[in-house]
C-alpha cells in the first residue's frame, strides 16, 4: 500500500510540473510556433513570475520584500503583467530586426533579471532566494492539497491550450503564420507585421511568468539560480522541437514526455555511486558529473530532433493557408 | 588621478582586450556565417580548458600553452562546424541559432563532466604590480602581456584580412555570399577559414581571461553578452568595430564602478555585466548597423 | 562551333517553367543581345546557363561540352563569367581587391592581367584603392565587367548591364561592351535598352512569353517593323 502511495505520489509530481512545463512550451509555441520569434531568455519570463507571486501572497517577511497578503489569482495577473511588461518593452527594440538580435536580447535580459534577484536584497532575500511561499490548496489534507493543485496545473494547460487552439485557427493566427512564412507577403497584404508579433512575444511572455508562478508555489522556494538556463530556456526549448512546433498539442506532448525523461534520468543519477573506477582510473564525484551529462544528452537530443526530425513528433498542420496546403512547421528549408 | 588611472582605466583597457579579441570572432561568424553563435563562449571556455590541461601536462606558461589549444580548437570547431552546423547551411539562420544554443549547452556540460566545476588558476600565484613612470602607474607583469598579445594578434588579424587571398575572400563572404558564390569563390573553404580563426581568438581570449582571474566553466557564458555587445557596437562584420567595441565596453564596466559622485560607487559593481546589456539595448534603438555601419541583419 | 548554344530549354523556378523551349546560340568573336518585354524570360536564360534555376528540359553546351544545370561554381571554373544585374561588386572591398576576388580560381599569375583590366578601364586605375561601394553606378558596372574578365573567360553573360544608370552613362557601358568584345570576349547581354543594345549587336533575339518570337541581325531587328513596335517606340 505504502508504496502505491509513493508511486501515486510520484505520477501527481509528474503530471504537476509536466504541466508547468507545458505551459511554458505552450508559451514558446506563441512566440516560436506561431510567429517564429526565438526566446533564449524563458528563464528569465519564468523567475519574474514565481518572485512577483511569491511576493504578493507571502505574509510579511523581515528578509524581503512582502505582507501584501495578495489573493493567488490577482497575484498571479500582476506577475503576468509585469513578464508582459518586459517583453514589451524588450520586444519593441528588437522585434523589427531579424531573429538573432532578440535571441541576444532575450539571453541578456534574463541574465539582467538574475543579477537584479540575486542583488537587491532588499526585495528578493538575494542569493537566498525566498522560501515558505504559499501554495494554493495547501490546506487541504495530504494528499488532497497535491492532488487538487495537480488538477489546477492541468485545468490551466488545458484552458490554455483551448485558447491557443481558437487563436490558431482564427484570422488571427492565420496572419500570425502568414508572417512567419513570408513577411514580405504579409506586408504586402498591409498587415502590420511588427504589432502581431509583438502580440505574439508579450502573450508567450507572460504565459511564461503563469509557469513560474505556479512552479514557486509548487516547490515553496525560488532564488535566483532555480531557474538557471540549463533547466528551464533549454528544456523547454527541446519540448517544443520534439514535441512538434505550431501545433499545440505538440507543445504539450513535447513537454510531458521530456519531463518524464528527465525526471527519470535524475533518478537513476541519484542511484550513481559517489566514485567508480574506469579502467582503472577513479572518477570522483559521480552523481554531479552524471547531473552534467544529463544536460549533455538533451542538447544532443535537440540536435538529433534539429537535424532529423526538424517536424517532431506532431507536426504541423494547419487548413488552407493563402491558397494552398501548408503542413511545414518552422523547420530547415523554409525561408524565414 | 593616478588611482583613476590605475584601478579603473587599465583594468578597464585589460578587459577591454579580452573583450575585443572574444568579439571578433562573434562578428566574423556573424558577418560571414550568418547567424548570431551562442556557443561561441563555450569554444572560448573549452579552448581555456584545453590550455590548463597543457599547462598541467607540461608544465608550460600558459601564453605558450594557449598555442596548441588554439590549434586543437580550431580543429575540433571544424568538426563541430561539420557535425552541428553545415547541415543547416541552406535553412533559415535561425536554426543555426538554436543549433548554436544546443551546442552551447553541450560543449559546457561536457566540460563540466571531464573537468569538473572547480575553479581553477592557469597562472600560479599572485603577481605583484610594477611600478612604471616613477610609480605613478602601477602594472601587474600578467597585464603588460595581455596588452601586448592583443596588439599582436590584431596585428595579424589585420594582415590577414587585408593582405591574404583568403582573408579578402572572408570580406568578399561578409559583404555578399551569392556574388562570393557567383564569383567562384568557394564558400565553404571561406567558412572553415572563419571557424579557425573564431576559435583561435576566442581561445586567446579565454586564455587572457584565465590568467587575468581564473578558469570556470561559466566563464564563457558571462563573456557572451558582452561579446555580442561589443560586436553590435563596432558593427557587425567589421572587425575593428568588434575591437574598439570590445574597449570601449571594458573600459566602460570598469568606470562605472568609480566613485564619480560622491565616495560610493556610481554603478555597484555586482551589476557591471548590465553596462553591456545596456550598451548593446540603446545600439539597437539608436542605430542597428554599429558605429562602423556593419550589416543590420 | 558555337561558344555557347541552349538547346530548346525549359527552365524556371520550382515547377513553373518560365522558359519554354528557348534556343540560342552565341558564335566566337560575336556580341548577341536578348530584348523582350518584362518578364519575358531574358534574365531567366542567363540565370539559367549559370546553373541559378532549375533546367527541366533541353541542353546547354558550352562549346561541345553539356554544362546543364552545372552550379555556378563550376560554370565559372569552365570560363563562363556572369554579371548580375544588381549587387555585382563587393561593396566594402576596394576597387582592386574586387578584381582580383574576379581572379580567385584561377591558379596562375593574374597580375599581368590586372595589368590589361586597369589599361581597359583607365577610370578604375585611378580609383584602385577605393572601396568600390563608393563609386557612382555607372564605374561599379565597370568593376563588376573588370571583376569578370579577370578570368579570361570564355563567354561574358550581362544581365542588363545598364539597368538605372542615366543616358550618358549607358552610352559609356555600350561602348566598354564593344571594347571587351573587340578584345576577342564573346558576350551574352539582356538589355532593356533595345535600340542602342541592337546598335552594338552582331545577332539578337527577341524572347516573348518565355519564348523564341524573333532572331536576326541587330540591324535586321532595327528594320523589323513588329519589333520595332514593340520595344523601339519609346526612344530606348
Amino acid at each position: 500500500m505504502d508504496q502505491f502511495y509513493g508511486y501515486g505520489i510520484y505520477a501527481i509530481s509528474l503530471l504537476t510540473v509536466g504541466g508547468m512545463y507545458a505551459i511554458l512550451t505552450l508559451g514558446l509555441n506563441l512566440q516560436w510556433g506561431f510567429a517564429g520569434l526565438f526566446n533564449a531568455g524563458i528563464a528569465g519570463f519564468f523567475a519574474v513570475g514565481a518572485y512577483v507571486t511569491a511576493i504578493l501572497t507571502k505574509p510579511e517577511a523581515p528578509e524581503h520584500l512582502g505582507g501584501y497578503g495578495l489573493p493567488m489569482a490577482p497575484a498571479i495577473a500582476v506577475a503576468m503583467l509585469v513578464a508582459a511588461a518586459i517583453a514589451w518593452a524588450i520586444g519593441r527594440i528588437c522585434i523589427r530586426l531579424r531573429s538573432d538580435y532578440l535571441a541576444i536580447a532575450t539571453i541578456g535580459i534574463a541574465e539582467i533579471l538574475r543579477l537584479i534577484l540575486k542583488n537587491e536584497t532588499w526585495a528578493t532575500n538575494g542569493p537566498r532566494g525566498i522560501s515558505s511561499i504559499p501554495r494554493a490548496f495547501e490546506y487541504l489534507p495530504d494528499p488532497w492539497d497535491k492532488l487538487a493543485f495537480m488538477a489546477l496545473v492541468l485545468v490551466t494547460v488545458l484552458v490554455i491550450y483551448l485558447a491557443l487552439e481558437k487563436a490558431w485557427r482564427s484570422p488571427w493566427g492565420r496572419v500570425m503564420t502568414a508572417i512567419r512564412d513570408s513577411e514580405d507577403a504579409a506586408r504586402a497584404a498591409g498587415k502590420d507585421v511588427e504589432s502581431f508579433r509583438l502580440q505574439a512575444f508579450v502573450l508567450g511572455s507572460a504565459l511564461m511568468a503563469l509557469g513560474g508562478a505556479y512552479y514557486g508555489q509548487y516547490t515553496k522556494y525560488f532564488g535566483p539560480d532555480s531557474s538557471d538556463p540549463a533547466s528551464v530556456t533549454f528544456l523547454v526549448w527541446v519540448m517544443l522541437i520534439a514535441g512538434g512546433s505550431a501545433n499545440n498539442r505538440g507543445a504539450v506532448l513535447g513537454a510531458f514526455l521530456l519531463w518524464t525523461i528527465w525526471s527519470g534520468t535524475q533518478i537513476v543519477t541519484g542511484w550513481l555511486p559517489r566514485e567508480i573506477s574506469l579502467f582503472g582510473v577513479a572518477i570522483p564525484d559521480v552523481p554531479v558529473r552524471a547531473a552534467y551529462l544529463r544536460i549533455f544528452l538533451i542538447g544532443l537530443v535537440l540536435q538529433v530532433v534539429l537535424q532529423r526530425y526538424s517536424k517532431g513528433i506532431l507536426p504541423e498542420t494547419r487548413p488552407a493557408v493563402l491558397g494552398r496546403r501548408i503542413t511545414r512547421g518552422p523547420e530547415p528549408g523554409r525561408q524565414g | 588621478m593616478w588611482e583613476f588611472v590605475n584601478f579603473y582605466l587599465i583594468p578597464g583597457l585589460v578587459l577591454g582586450c579580452i573583450y575585443a579579441l572574444g568579439a571578433l570572432g562573434i562578428t566574423l561568424t556573424f558577418g560571414i556565417l550568418r547567424f548570431a553563435n551562442f556557443a561561441h563562449g563555450e569554444v572560448m571556455m573549452l579552448g581555456t580548458y584545453l590550455a590548463l590541461t597543457m599547462v598541467w601536462l607540461f608544465g608550460l606558461h600558459p601564453l605558450l600553452a594557449a598555442l596548441p589549444a588554439m590549434a586543437l580548437t580550431a580543429l575540433l570547431m571544424l568538426g563541430l562546424d561539420r557535425a552541428f552546423f553545415r547541415p543547416f547551411r541552406s535553412a533559415p539562420t535561425i536554426i543555426s541559432v538554436i543549433a548554436s544554443f544546443g551546442l552551447m549547452l553541450m560543449i559546457r556540460s561536457a566540460v563540466q563532466v571531464i573537468w569538473g566545476t572547480q575553479p581553477r588558476p592557469i597562472l600560479p600565484g599572485v603577481q605583484r604590480p610594477q611600478a612604471w613612470l616613477d610609480g605613478a602607474i602601477l602594472l601587474a607583469p600578467k597585464h603588460v602581456w595581455i596588452l601586448l598579445a592583443t596588439l599582436a594578434i590584431m596585428a595579424a588579424i589585420h594582415l590577414l584580412l587585408t593582405r591574404t587571398r583568403i582573408g579578402k575572400a572572408m570580406r568578399a563572404v561578409a559583404d555578399s555570399p551569392e556574388l562570393a558564390r557567383l564569383t567562384g569563390i568557394p564558400v565553404e573553404t571561406v567558412i572553415r577559414a572563419t571557424w579557425v580563426v573564431a576559435a583561435a581568438t576566442a581561445v586567446a581570449a579565454g586564455v587572457m581571461l584565465a590568467i587575468d582571474t581564473q578558469v570556470e566553466t561559466m566563464m564563457g557564458f558571462k563573456m557572451l553578452l558582452p561579446m555580442f555587445a561589443a560586436a553590435i557596437l563596432g558593427g557587425i562584420g567589421r572587425p575593428f568595430g568588434a575591437v574598439a567595441g570590445g574597449l570601449v565596453i571594458g573600459v566602460a564596466e570598469e568606470l562605472s564602478a568609480y566613485p564619480w559622485l560622491g565616495t560610493a560607487p556610481l554603478l555597484n559593481p555586482a551589476y557591471k555585466s548590465g553596462i553591456a546589456f545596456a550598451i548593446m539595448v540603446a545600439m539597437l534603438v539608436w542605430r542597428p548597423s554599429g558605429l562602423f555601419r556593419g550589416r543590420v541583419l | 562551333m558555337s561558344v555557347l548554344r541552349l538547346q530548346d530549354i525549359d527552365a524556371g523556378y520550382g515547377d513553373s517553367p518560365i522558359l519554354r523551349g528557348v534556343s540560342l546560340h552565341v558564335d566566337p568573336g560575336e556580341v548577341v543581345v536578348v530584348i523582350g518585354p518584362n518578364g519575358a524570360g531574358k534574365s531567366t536564360a542567363l540565370k539559367a546557363v549559370f546553373g541559378l534555376l532549375n533546367i527541366t528540359a533541353g541542353k546547354v553546351l558550352l562549346e561541345d561540352r553539356e554544362i546543364t544545370n552545372t552550379p555556378p561554381e563550376r560554370v565559372v571554373r569552365q570560363g563562363v563569367c556572369y554579371v548580375p544585374q544588381t549587387g555585382n561588386v563587393f561593396v566594402s572591398l576596394t576597387v582592386q581587391e574586387n578584381l582580383e576576388m574576379g581572379a580567385y580560381v584561377r591558379r596562375d599569375d593574374w597580375r599581368p592581367r590586372l595589368k590589361e583590366i586597369y589599361e581597359m578601364f583607365p577610370d578604375l586605375a585611378e580609383k584602385r584603392n577605393q572601396p568600390a561601394g563608393s563609386l557612382s553606378g555607372g564605374q561599379r558596372q565597370m568593376v563588376a565587367m573588370g571583376k569578370a574578365l579577370m578570368l579570361d573567360p570564355r563567354i561574358l553573360l550581362l544581365d542588363e548591364p545598364t539597368a538605372g544608370l542615366s543616358p550618358r552613362y549607358r552610352g559609356e557601358i555600350f561602348q566598354t561592351v564593344k571594347r571587351i568584345n573587340a578584345a576577342g570576349v564573346p558576350i551574352l547581354m539582356v538589355e532593356q535598352n533595345a535600340r542602342q543594345a541592337l546598335a552594338i549587336a552582331d545577332r539578337a533575339y527577341v524572347l516573348v512569353d518565355g519564348q523564341n518570337r524573333h532572331e536576326g541581325t541587330g540591324a535586321q531587328l532595327l528594320a523589323d517593323p513588329e519589333v520595332a513596335r514593340m520595344f523601339l517606340g519609346a526612344k530606348g
